[in-house]
């Protein structure tokens, strides 16, 4: 008995290992073909290790030629914009449909539904001619338009945290004079902030690795987010791989640091949207 | 005031913000997901460029071209790739997610590292496979450091009988943490007693997952397999960045868009929209039909 749980174990981290190798390795290759020449990189082999590991030719490449540094730069503008307005339109959805009952109510959170249900990518073509007619085409604001709305996921994280608050401090604040815009920001917005950094990171790493709403709706060169800087490695960098491999590791490492920091949030918040769907 | 002026104005009140809240949301939601579908059923009916000031209506036109076109619906082949690695994945995705709730060494290290990829961005993922099946890539030199002749092996990308097993298995790589993560909060919701009720009735790890584990999580394991089917018809990301859909890697969603945007046919490319939205509903149907069938 004692030697067959043993057995069982051992096959049990085997297969942790070799899927963490499968895992690691595509993105190790990466790491290590960066810190390569050019010419070193098609005369050695993969694995090998790189020459000089202080060969930061190529990231200085990716930043300054590969756009990447203004692509950082117009993420986080883009980011800065959409993060907040999807927080705002999410809480405050959550917050009446939580707090209020009105004719419509159903209605409402039936049209955030039944929106989850499509996939937005299907319908670019007639999105196109709506962000085009605005005359948003070629602008941040066309990306950060479509980001601003809010989805059934955000609001039924919010739909959690708000139900278990407590009518009775709603009714206290009201007694005391306080409006219910008051009562929105003051009471509710602080008391939900657990909700709102799941949110905010879910959010955060759908629009930072979002590439077809940049790349539709703004292929001007000047407004290239990470996404699409990235992307357009392909032509120009088609046979340097040293760049590319670059380029790859600084678009990765912002996930990674938020990973390793944020562990725990991001892996409730995958579960929260999922359990509600 | 008497009571009653003071109820009136708290529920005048409460209509300004449930107004003035809901006003921006709904704004969005309607022009940014059902004025495009609005508007995608009327452009499928007629030939359109999408620039020209005249839309000719030619009735189901499109639609007849999509069916009786072979080279439209046999997009819809692709997918079955996808969807195979998708069941498959979730197959891994459980077996991981079961196992990681046992006591082991690293196993935080070991769910960081599987559950990782879903957070890169998809071009990055997109070059990072390129290079790992390029030709003398990761990949070949891996293969023949085993022994495996060079010349026996194909180009993952560039023949059409290999390259929608390799973008499956990216596909795969990428999406297989984010399957466990699900299963494993699943798992975690179950509660401790039943285990070691379980284990004091001499029950061993096979016979937990499939009397405890597995119908608690039941609901969820459907729900990711739908998903799956969902996320297998609209594959687009990876063939997009990696083959532009060359060599046979195309999928609908990919040929969709080129048409809108390439071929500027975006009467013909509503009617594709239109007909994905379909099975879309269609699947979603089954589903609901499913899970109340279940509980009932």
């Amino acid at each position: 008995m004692k030697k067959k749980f043993s057995i069982s174990n051992l096959f049990i981290y085997l297969s942790l290992i070799i899927s963490a190798a499968i895992a690691i390795v595509p993105l190790l290759v990466v790491l290590i073909g960066s810190f390569k020449t050019g010419e070193e990189l098609n005369s050695t082999g993969v694995l090998e290790l790189p020459r000089n590991f202080t060969n930061i030719s190529n990231y200085v490449k990716a930043f300054v030629d590969g756009k990447m540094l203004l692509g950082f730069a117009n993420t986080f503008f883009i980011l800065a914009f959409s993060i907040i307005a999807t927080l705002l339109t999410g809480t405050m959805t959550a917050y009446v449909l939580s707090r209020f009952k009105f004719k419509f109510r159903k209605i409402v959170s039936s049209l955030f539904l039944i929106a989850s249900l499509v996939p937005s990518i299907t319908m670019q073509m007639s999105t196109f001619q709506i962000i085009n007619g605005m005359g948003l085409f070629n602008t941040p604001w066309s990306t950060i338009i479509l980001f601003a709305g809010t989805d059934i996921i955000s609001i039924y994280i919010f739909l959690q945290f708000l139900d278990n608050i407590s009518f009775s401090i709603d009714e206290s604040a009201i007694m005391d004079g306080a409006s219910y815009f008051t009562i929105f920001y003051r009471l509710m917005i602080p008391l939900l902030k657990p909700a709102i950094m799941t949110v905010l990171i879910l959010k955060g790493v759908t629009f930072y690795n979002d590439f077809y709403t940049p790349y539709l709706y703004m292929p001007k060169p000047e407004l290239a987010v990470i996404s699409t800087a990235l992307f357009r490695f392909k032509g120009p960098y088609g046979t340097q791989w040293e760049v590319i491999c670059a380029g790859v590791i600084i678009t990765m490492l912002p996930a990674f640091i938020l990973f390793l920091l944020l562990q725990k949030q991001i892996y409730s918040g995958m579960t929260a949207g999922a359990v509600k769907e | 005031m008497t009571l009653r002026q003071k109820l009136s104005t708290r529920k005048y009140q409460q209509k300004i913000i449930i107004i003035t809240f809901l006003l921006v949301p709904m704004l969005l939601l309607i022009i940014f997901t059902y004025l495009p579908f609005v508007d995608m059923v009327k452009f499928s009916f007629f030939k359109w460029n999408g620039t020209s000031p005249t839309m000719k209506f030619i009735g189901l036109k499109n639609y007849k071209d999509i069916f009786t076109k072979p080279e439209y619906l046999e997009m819809f082949k692709t997918s079955l790739y996808y969807l195979i690695g998708s069941f498959i994945q979730i197959a891994i995705a459980l077996y991981f997610a079961t196992v990681l709730n046992y006591k082991l060494r690293a196993k935080n290290f070991f769910k960081g590292v599987i559950f990782f990829p879903y957070l890169i961005n998809g071009v990055a993922i997109g070059f990072a496979f390129m290079y790992f099946f390029r030709e003398f890539g990761t990949l070949d030199t891996l293969l023949t450091s085993l022994g495996i002749a060079k010349s026996n092996l194909p180009l993952w990308l560039g023949n059409p009988k290999v390259v929608n097993y390799s973008l499956a298995s990216v596909s795969v790589w990428r999406y297989l943490g984010q399957n466990m993560v699900m299963f494993s909060g699943a798992i975690a919701s179950v509660s401790p007693d039943l285990y070691e009720a379980a284990s004091i009735d001499g029950a061993n790890r096979w016979q937990q997952f499939k009397y405890i584990i597995f119908p608690n999580i039941k609901i969820i394991i459907s729900l990711n397999l739908i998903l799956a089917v969902k996320g297998a018809i609209s594959v687009f990301e990876i063939p997009k960045i990696m083959t532009d859909g060359a060599n046979g890697s195309s999928t609908f969603v990919l040929k969709t868009l080129d048409t809108a945007f390439t071929v500027h046919k975006v009467g013909l490319a509503s009617a594709m929209g239109v007909i994905l939205l379909l099975i879309i509903m269609i699947i979603t149907f089954v589903q609901k039909r499913f899970f109340e069938g279940k509980e009932a």
